[in-house]
């Protein structure tokens, strides 16, 4: 009976070290993401795009 | 707290729309900073944006895709959507709260005196569609002769793009006005609709049809910045339920995907300090907290 709290408290303590873990796989996940973008130059092709208006997406022509 | 979040909401708003000269220039910004995400949704076709609309630019690299492919151009979209994974994993919708523009503007017209209605929760699911076929499926899929799709969610629903570069283009280039179909009209009337549902009900683009706000909702467990509860020291008064813009239940659902950090339950509702700020799983004790316990 004694030992219920102990493993009580060590639950959550495991839970939550387990998801501070994964919050770190996931952003290292998009950062990787993020590198594959930049190397494969992604960002000059949204510069292009950013740069026109598309009027058919704001809803004229 | 909240007016240093209405300081953060207004600087972000004037940081992502920072470009002036455009009633001389009669054009939008074609400068360098159009590289830099902007993590709230915010129209890279309005005069004044400075940077790119996350949505906006997913949906045309998604459309894009298959003719790219067959010219030998690999663009899967992952810049894009790394740059936004990266602020999600760090903030969630916390972004929604505090970064967005069009968050913003629905607040302040939450603002006006009226009748107040709530949002029913079963709609909240919506956006996730909205993301998955506007954003996603539809501008990959259904594609012309060419292999080129249409950017479904800009081009159809998107409220913010209508106010923020529909509307300013047509005031600015006189001659665009002829070209109104339609089309404009249709979006008109989403934004007419979405602006009175403002009035009557606290942010209901971003509860029910936001698919930026979907997207950030699907780090709700794993995110770096959020709201924690302290069990122990809750007392189940639900006093937070009364005081939550997006109708969260904090006390029952601390992760919920609808949270979006504005603190309004930690700083006005709460008075047993069981709700704090945490950082990485570290709790953060903010002023007004640490007044009261000093009180």
């Amino acid at each position: 009976m004694e030992s219920k709290p102990v493993t009580e408290k060590k639950r959550p303590t495991r839970e939550k070290k387990k998801l501070r873990i994964v919050s770190f796989v996931v952003l290292t996940f998009f950062l990787c993401l993020f590198m594959a973008g930049v190397i494969s130059g992604e960002p000059s092709r949204v510069l292009e795009q950013s740069w026109q208006i598309c009027l058919s997406c704001i809803g004229i022509g | 707290m909240e007016l240093a979040r209405k300081w953060v909401q207004i600087v972000i708003a004037f940081l992502t729309n920072g470009y002036w000269a455009f009633p001389f220039t009669r054009a939008i910004y074609q400068g360098p900073l159009k590289v830099v995400c902007s993590p709230g949704l915010n129209c890279y076709s309005c005069p004044a944006a400075t940077t790119y609309c996350p949505m906006g630019a997913l949906q045309q690299l998604m459309l894009s895709m298959r003719f790219n492919l067959e010219t030998g151009y690999y663009y899967f979209g992952w810049y894009v959507l790394g740059c936004i994974g990266v602020v999600g994993s760090f903030l969630g919708r916390m972004v929604c709260g505090w970064a967005c523009p069009f968050g913003f503007v629905q607040e302040m017209l939450h603002k006006i005196p009226s009748r107040k209605w709530g949002v029913p929760r079963i709609l909240r699911f919506v956006k996730y569609g909205v993301l998955l076929i506007m954003v996603l499926l539809l501008p990959l899929l259904a594609v012309n002769e060419f292999g080129i799709g249409q950017p479904w969610f800009c081009k159809y629903l998107c409220p913010a793009g209508t106010l923020e570069a529909g509307i300013p283009m047509l005031l600015l280039q006189p001659s665009l006005r002829g070209t109104i179909g339609w089309l404009f009209y249709n979006k008109l009337i989403i934004l007419i609709a979405f602006i009175v549902w403002s009035v009557l009900a606290s942010r209901p683009f971003c509860r029910v049809a936001c698919p930026l706000g979907a997207f950030y909702a699907l780090f709700s467990r794993v995110r770096l910045v959020k709201l924690q509860l302290d069990e122990a020291k809750c007392t189940q008064c639900k006093a937070c339920h009364h005081v939550c813009p997006m109708g969260v239940k904090f006390n029952e659902s601390p992760n919920d995907a609808e949270c979006i950090s504005c603190m309004a339950c930690m700083n006005k509702a709460c008075r047993f300090d069981a709700i704090s700020l945490s950082v990485g799983g570290i709790p953060l004790r903010t002023v007004e907290v640490m007044k009261r316990k000093e009180a």
